[in-house]
């Protein structure tokens, strides 16, 4: 099948993911074959994945980890006198 | 046969309730980047999420005992900071506003990428901006919450669609409506701002070459 251009964005999120079924897969890579605007369009969302996916785009703040397990400690210490919960309130 | 092995996650489990209660900071220290990013997918605000991420932890570790086995270790830690988030907001705004429910949901239907031709050719200094790396983040604040906690948890902590509708209490259709979406925005949103970060420069492919 012939898939115009708005087809094929509407599936750039599944076809990235692979969950779109083999036929469509096909067809939409015989579009990106002869279509520059969506082959960008596919780049540029994997581009943004990529920069995603690098953990300096979402960082932790300074000392996090040490204020949590600070915080972590002081809670066991306070616990060791009582036994653990069961069951979320 | 595979032994069980005391520094497992369940084996960690079983010795923090039978009463070796300190091993519960090294149950969760591959877990606090992902409790962080899941709230501040839902705070957006530093502080909060990590106040949140901090109350997250210490349920976690109030109420290990009922932890079920069966479900991933960090799939319900994902659901009780997700809660933690949710409740936070709540106070904060009223019920009345954003996210938790299909409310933003954009039923508006079609969509059109920018289609910029010369973002695919940036060359891979530019993505190693520091600029591109603020400019994602700060598009990824700006999302529509449910849009927003989608793309974190698949994108972001690599959350797999099931364990992302777990987390969230919606489907998987949801989830997956929901990340088209949320990347479409980004793609958007950002493809015209590389513009002025990558001046166009001509090559015949794009960085990643369309077989990745």
């Amino acid at each position: 099948m012939n898939l115009d251009c708005k087809h094929v964005w509407e599936h750039i999120s599944g076809y990235i993911d692979d969950t779109v079924d083999a036929e469509l897969r096909k067809d939409i890579e015989r579009h990106l074959e002869h279509c520059e605007i969506c082959s960008a369009v596919l780049d540029s969302t994997r581009n943004i994945l990529i920069l995603t996916a690098d953990d300096r785009t979402f960082e932790l703040p300074v000392g996090y980890s040490e204020r949590l397990h600070e915080r972590l400690a002081e809670e066991i210490e306070k616990s060791k006198q009582e036994p653990l919960a069961s069951g979320l309130e | 046969m595979k032994q069980a092995c005391s520094t497992t996650e369940a084996g960690l489990i079983a010795r923090i309730l039978a009463g070796e209660k300190e091993q519960f900071h090294e149950l969760i220290r591959p877990f606090e980047r992902m409790v962080y990013l899941t709230l501040i997918s839902v705070l957006k605000n530093e502080t909060d999420a990590e106040d949140a991420a901090q109350e997250t932890v210490i349920s976690a570790y109030r109420h290990l005992a009922s932890f079920r086995g069966d479900a991933k270790f960090s799939t319900w830690l994902t659901t009780i900071a997700i809660n933690e988030g949710r409740k936070r907001l709540r106070k904060a705004k009223g019920a009345a506003e954003e996210s938790i429910e299909e409310l933003g949901e954009d039923h508006s239907g079609d969509f059109t990428p920018a289609p910029l031709t010369d973002w695919r050719e940036i060359p891979l200094e530019a993505l190693e901006r520091k600029e591109l790396r603020e400019a994602l983040r700060s598009a990824v604040t700006e999302l529509p919450g449910i849009y927003r906690q989608v793309f974190i948890l698949r994108d972001v902590e690599g959350l797999n669609i099931e364990e992302t509708a777990e987390a969230l209490g919606i489907n998987r259709g949801a989830v997956k409506v929901r990340l088209h979406r949320a990347r479409m925005k980004l793609q958007k949103r950002l493809a015209p701002s590389l513009k002025t970060v990558a001046p166009a420069r001509r090559r015949f492919f794009g960085l990643f070459g369309r077989a990745l």
